[in-house]
């Protein structure tokens, strides 16, 4: 495996955690991916940006199971990834936020972000209606990480809200948090700032640095807006039309022609 | 007057507990359509199912008896051997999990994202198929339950309330037993799924499939879970209702009166479907007390009898008129 790099800021970056190869999904017709090849290192924080339809969400649903390409491969810590069901991948450690919310509603913040520690629990279902003993310790351990996560997102007001009364921005908030909570190897973030006023953009940019700084947190994520990705990630990949048209840090990127062309608009044709 | 009032208390205690009866078929309803949006048609036959098989494998009986001896000319009925008690009910409960296993394997893996009222459509299918094999395996006779279950006037309760009131309240042991019953299930299946991860993931799922799946949390395996815990809240149904009036195919009409129930209490309510039954219980015993009585009689001109038999359907379509959702259902907001 090749090695990793040295941020400007002084963070060395590691091998590769996750590898597309070559990556195409097609729905019917329409290809949504095509030949996209990248690569997300250890540490790192990782932007996918393009205009409207570009086929990011899309490649975000690939790597986390959603989706199955046609064509290519996935390698994950170097290794071929077999096609696999979206809980399957969470257990291997990928954890997810979702464009537009996907939060359990009726549930608590506590309640949502204890289902982020799902798979680090491991006592069966029958000693957890006996509910004494293993079950009662397990479940004590991991609300002591979930309450860290609380805290470290600063949400302890609104630990026993249901999320669905909450405001959009906190919702967001949680539903990073249920993220947090699974320790994942890898955290995707599907536009993270969408709809949020410029405060609220700023925090959540505060916490996926912190993030990724306290915990070393592998990220990926999509932004839609040019603006606050530039500012948070290590490198970036530009999609537009499905296509790949520049990988690299935000200076390279943003002195690239086709990416200008791109979100200015020239003509396809 | 004063023992008419007494009457009508006596009444009303009993509807109580009738009403929990028919909780205990509406809570297998509320669990699955929580968990799978599913209107389980098959809730009925499920109770039914159960107590048949209890009472076959307790017996001793021959599974499909009927159809062996058919084909092959032989002329088996029974094994010859009586289970004790404990043995029956953890092999019925065996075979519940299975029927749980073998739904979700052959009829809901094939449906995922159908429209609900597919779905219904399939349980529908379910309910009959499974009547069907109810008859084939085990016979369509009527049977009784051999459970070591308190039956019968209480005692204690008649001596006390003779010696308080001068009237002795006339409450039948399986009915109390039934209620005991139906809290310890509700409290479990209430702490069970407020503080386990397991519990969690079926709220989970009930709530958001993409975001349960983003987690890590497999639906079949909680579909199964789902429907295994509701084959063995119909098996406690079925017991009791069984040893109430015996195990015969005519109890999976229950059904039908858990239907009101969840009209009244909300669909995704557990504790809706425990207190519209009591609320339909109650009812149903007291306005038949009442409508049936002399004194209503000669104050109105006339009198009803038989009225149990539509009160919980009126009262349920008075609800659906003004509270549609329920009395603790979600409220349907509609976005435009």
């Amino acid at each position: 495996m090749s090695d990793g790099y040295v941020t400007p800021d002084g963070r060395t970056i590691g091998g590769k955690v996750l590898e597309m190869q070559n990556i195409t999904l097609r729905f019917g017709g329409v290809v949504a991916i095509k030949d996209i090849s990248f690569d997300i290192r250890e540490g790192e924080i990782r932007a996918i940006i393009g205009p409207n339809g570009a086929g990011k969400s899309s490649m975000l649903n690939v790597i986390n199971g959603f989706y199955h390409p046609q064509e290519g491969q996935i390698l994950f810590h170097g290794e071929v990834r077999k096609p696999m069901k979206p809980y399957q991948i969470a257990k291997q450690g990928i954890a997810r936020t979702f464009q537009n919310i996907a939060l359990f509603k009726g549930m608590s913040t506590l309640d949502n972000i204890m289902t982020g520690r799902f798979n680090h629990m491991k006592t069966n279902i029958i000693s957890q209606m006996i509910w004494q003993g293993p079950a009662a310790r397990e479940e004590a351990e991991n609300r002591e990480i979930v309450e860290k996560v609380i805290d470290f997102l600063e949400i302890q007001a609104i630990r026993k809200t249901p999320v669905g009364a909450l405001p959009y921005g906190l919702q967001k908030r949680v539903e990073l948090g249920r993220a947090l909570a699974a320790q994942p190897k890898l955290l995707l973030l599907d536009e993270p700032m969408a709809g949020m006023n410029v405060e609220e953009k700023e925090d959540m940019s505060r916490f996926i640095l912190d993030v990724n700084d306290e915990f070393g947190t592998t990220i990926a994520l999509i932004e839609h807006d040019m603006g606050v990705v530039m500012d948070i990630s290590d490198r970036v990949v530009v999609m537009d039309y499905g296509k790949k048209i520049g990988d690299g840090t935000p200076d390279e990127v943003r002195n690239n022609q086709a990416v200008i062309d791109a979100y200015l608009g020239v003509d396809h044709g | 007057m004063y023992d008419q009032l007494l009457y009508g208390i006596e009444a009303a205690i009993n509807g109580l507990m009738t009403g929990v009866m028919y909780s205990l078929v509406a809570l297998g309803f509320v669990l699955i359509f929580k968990a799978s949006g599913i209107f389980n048609y098959a809730q009925g036959v499920m109770a039914l199912f159960g107590a048949l098989t209890l009472v076959g494998i307790q017996s001793g009986q021959v599974p499909f008896a009927g159809l062996i001896n058919a084909i092959f000319g032989t002329n088996i009925q029974n094994f010859g051997w009586e289970l004790p008690a404990i043995a029956a009910i953890i092999l019925t409960i065996a075979m519940m999990i299975l029927f749980a296993w073998m739904v979700e394997r052959y009829l809901l893996k094939h449906l995922i994202n159908q429209e609900p009222i597919i779905l219904f459509m399939a349980t529908i299918g379910l309910a009959y198929f499974m009547e069907g094999v109810g008859d084939l395996m085990w016979g369509s006779d009527i049977k009784k339950i051999d459970l070591p279950i308190p039956q019968g006037i209480n005692n204690t309760i008649d001596s006390l309330t003779y010696d308080w009131f001068g009237y002795g309240f006339y409450i039948d042991n399986l009915d109390i037993t039934a209620s005991v019953l139906a809290i310890i299930l509700v409290v479990t299946l209430t702490i069970f799924s407020q503080y386990s991860s397991t519990g969690r993931a079926l709220r989970a799922v009930a709530d958001d499939h993409q975001a349960a799946l983003s987690v890590g949390i497999s639906l079949r395996s909680i579909w199964v879970i789902v429907w295994s815990i509701a084959g063995f809240i119909a098996l406690v149904a079925g017991v009791m209702w069984g040893a109430k009036s015996g195990v015969q195919f005519s109890l999976s009409l229950i059904t039908l009166k858990a239907l009101p129930v969840l009209m009244l209490g909300g669909f995704t309510s557990i504790p809706g479907a425990i207190i519209g039954g009591m609320i339909i219980g109650v009812g149903e015993k007291v306005f038949e007390f009442v409508v049936s009585s002399s004194w209503f009689g000669d104050a109105m001109g006339f009198t009803m009898n038989a009225t149990e038999n539509w009160f919980a359907y009126v009262l349920a379509l008075v609800f659906l008129v003004f509270r549609p959702q329920g009395l603790f259902g979600e409220k349907i907001i509609e976005r435009v």
